[in-house]
């Protein structure tokens, strides 16, 4: 028995079915979405005054990252563009351009948390507070490549100073700390603050949506091409629908990246 | 987006594409640029900033989404989306302020 409308549209909606299916599911994405989004404003407006995390993350690193995003983008388009023109050459040129871009998008993302598990909090037993990248841990010490935070000029200051990329950098230097001297060690991870939590919480679940995508897309294009040759019309409508999802990637990370690196 | 199309329609929509993947890297370039500039109003930067996302957001919905020339189906489907957010929405600004009367601020 054939699967009914594949490729024809139905009467009553105007679609075939895979497209009204994912406008269905893209609308639940929306409010998963939403729900985080009003998660990271109310946390965002609830921190007192100077402790929300300001330029802690690498904008150039991020800015890339967007592009590298739009760029697949427009690939997706294109891709599917050059099936309607009957090129399948050209669609697999432009939809390999696009898992390039999803491995690239993942890749930098990668480096940027490895950055952030690496980047450390140390307070000392006489209230010294420093902040750096992790060179060395034992038993018995502690090496930063970091600086000293002035703990003295109140939290908010220290948060300030903690960020460390624009105005904000200061010069590293070696540090080392005697592991009985340590009172508080922590790394930038997901527990280190609500600011962590909420930007773990959102690239993470963006980044899976990534992987997610750049798989079907990928299934499309090389164990799943054989449609090319039976159905090419239900193969373009596959390469349209697996696009919708890759463009909603596209629009949430839009969002994400001025609201974290930039806000 | 409707179904047929000939080759030279193919041909003018390829090229809508690239002019607005050419406008998408110019609003990326805006964002970040007004980032750098470094406005000391608060509000101004997250005008600035979420008001360009929502252009770039416009346009990859509205042509690379074909949003632009859908069905009323879809249509539907998004209004009652944009009504639920609204609403999500609308309950955060709503509970922002409706704490314990035991809620300690420091």
């Amino acid at each position: 028995m054939d699967i009914p409308y594949t490729v024809q549209p139905r009467r009553d909606t105007g679609l075939y079915n895979a497209k009204l299916g994912i406008w269905l599911f893209l609308a639940s994405e929306v409010m998963l979405f939403g729900a985080l989004f009003s998660s990271y404003i109310m946390l965002r407006v609830g921190a007192d005054i100077g402790e929300w995390p300001q330029r802690l993350l690498n904008v150039p690193i991020g800015t890339v990252n967007t592009l590298v995003l739009i760029t697949s983008s427009v690939t997706v388009v294109l891709g599917w563009a050059a099936l309607k023109q009957n090129n399948f050459a050209r669609y697999r040129l432009y939809q390999t351009i696009t898992i390039l871009c999803a491995f690239g998008f993942v890749g930098i993302k990668s480096y940027e948390y490895y950055d952030k598990f690496t980047h450390y909090q140390v307070i000392t037993n006489d209230g010294k507070v420093f902040d750096g990248h992790l060179i060395k841990r034992d038993k018995e010490l502690v090496v930063l490549s970091g600086f000293e935070i002035d703990a003295s000029k109140g939290k908010a200051h220290g948060v300030m100073e903690a960020s460390g990329h624009g105005p904000n950098h200061k010069p590293h230097k070696e540090i080392e700390i005697k592991t009985s001297d340590i009172k508080k060690i922590g790394n930038y991870g997901p527990a280190h603050n609500t600011y962590t939590a909420i930007y773990f919480t959102l690239t993470g679940l963006h980044g899976l949506h990534v992987i997610g995508g750049a798989l079907v897309i990928g299934y499309i294009l090389w164990p799943g091409a054989g449609m090319w040759k039976t159905d090419p019309e239900r193969y373009t409508n596959r390469v349209e629908v697996s696009g919708l999802f890759w463009h909603f990637v596209d629009l949430v990370w839009i969002f994400l990246f001025p609201v974290l690196y930039l806000l | 987006m409707s179904d047929h199309h000939s080759h030279e329609d193919i041909e003018a929509v390829k090229r809508k594409y690239i002019i607005i993947f050419l406008a998408l890297i110019v609003g990326t370039v805006f964002t970040v640029g007004a980032y750098f500039l470094e406005i000391h109003s608060v509000a101004l930067t997250v005008a600035l900033a979420l008001f360009i996302a929502s252009i770039k957001a416009f346009l990859v919905a509205g042509y690379f989404m074909h949003l632009m020339d859908e069905k009323k189906m879809i249509y539907g489907i998004l209004a009652s989306t944009v009504f639920f957010f609204i609403g999500l929405m609308g309950l955060t600004i709503w509970a922002m302020h409706d704490m314990p009367p035991t809620t300690q601020f420091h």
